[in-house]
């Protein structure tokens, strides 16, 4: 524990947490918009913001009210939602194992198991600092995502993301954060075949569906191999005060 | 929209999460899984970059968003903060935009 108390002194937290706020702050501005969206699709503003409360997937909550108001059954509006909500499944496999703590901590967790907090997780280096960067990220989005809802269900009225080009500063976003993915061989390959399947299979399945096929990219990692091409360092137990981290003082 | 549905939506999503989270908790997996489960991020995120790049529902288009994720990259290659890389996406297709391109 001590060691994790050290970490949020850190300086080499600094540039998390402030890439943290900043993916807040934009997602805050798409929450806005989906709270407006929400509502305008025939949802109650207690609705649109129970939604992001507990629901808490961005791109579930928009392809299930934007099926709904286009006049969609329920069924198929759960369907489509819950295919992208998938996705998280699969990051929580690996944040499972690197967050600990008692049964009420690790259910939280789970529900801030999301794209952007498993991202900036996995772009540290050591165990510690994947943690740290788990947990600001995902508080930050879920406050961010939350208050902007409560707005934008309050307002009615849409500021429009495309003109301030807002929906390029997601994939913008993505980038900085698979980076450090790409330093090995097969995080390299595993990027190109993920994002060639994903584009290849957008005109033809579902929305949100080719986000879980291009998963299947991971199995660039089946062969064995002489180095460990782990991007992702594996958590290892560490005792208080054995923890070394880097930082020079 | 009913309330069944919004609850029903949050069991679900919440079951995801939870289901990846707890069954492996602490179990200790094999080598080949492992080595898969580290590159989910890699193949996932470079998958969302494309998508967010270029899909609009379910066409594919080159609209200004290439020319903001585009200086992205090179910001990101120049290491430039997040900030800047975000600032840059946004204000490069934005810029486009008030430019005629869309």
């Amino acid at each position: 524990m001590s060691a994790d108390r050290h970490i949020w002194r850190s300086r080499t937290l600094r540039p998390v947490v402030t890439a943290s706020v900043t993916l807040g702050a934009a997602v805050g501005v798409f929450a806005i918009s989906f709270g407006v969206g929400s509502v305008s699709a025939g949802a109650s503003v207690a609705q649109t913001c129970v939604m992001s409360l507990l629901v808490f997937t961005g791109a579930s909550q928009l392809s299930a009210v934007s099926v709904l108001g286009a006049g969609g059954s329920p069924v198929s509006a759960l369907g489509g939602a819950l295919v992208l909500a998938a996705r998280n499944g699969v990051y929580a496999l690996s944040m499972g194992r690197r967050i600990d703590g008692r049964l009420p901590v690790r259910l939280v967790a789970a529900q801030l198991t999301i794209d952007e907090s498993t991202a900036m997780s996995m772009g540290q280096d050591d165990p510690t600092a994947q943690r740290a960067a788990f947990w600001i990220t995902g508080l930050s989005v879920y406050l961010f995502w939350n208050a902007g809802t409560l707005i934008g269900a309050l307002l009615g009225s849409a500021i429009d993301p495309v003109t301030f080009g807002l929906d390029a500063a997601f994939p913008a976003a993505y980038v900085a954060m698979v980076w450090p993915q790409l330093r090995t061989a097969r995080g390299r390959t595993a990027a190109f075949l993920g994002s060639a399947t994903c584009l290849v299979l957008v005109p033809i399945l579902p929305v949100g569906v080719p986000i879980l096929c291009a998963a299947l990219a991971v199995l660039v990692g089946v062969p064995p191999d002489h180095r460990v091409p782990t991007a992702a360092p594996r958590r290892t137990r560490e005792r208080s005060g054995e923890h070394s981290d880097g930082e020079p003082s | 929209m009913s309330w069944t549905f919004v609850f029903v939506l949050a069991a679900g999503a919440f079951a995801c999460k939870a289901v990846g989270f707890f069954l492996l908790a602490g179990r200790q997996l094999p080598a080949v899984v492992e080595r898969c489960l580290a590159l989910i991020p890699a193949a996932v995120i470079a998958a969302l970059v494309a998508k967010d790049t270029f899909a609009a529902g379910q066409h594919l288009e080159i609209d200004p968003r290439v020319a903001g994720v585009g200086v992205s990259v090179v910001a990101v290659w120049r290491r430039a903060p997040f900030v800047v890389v975000v600032v840059l996406a946004a204000g490069v297709t934005a810029g486009a935009r008030q430019l005629g391109w869309s």
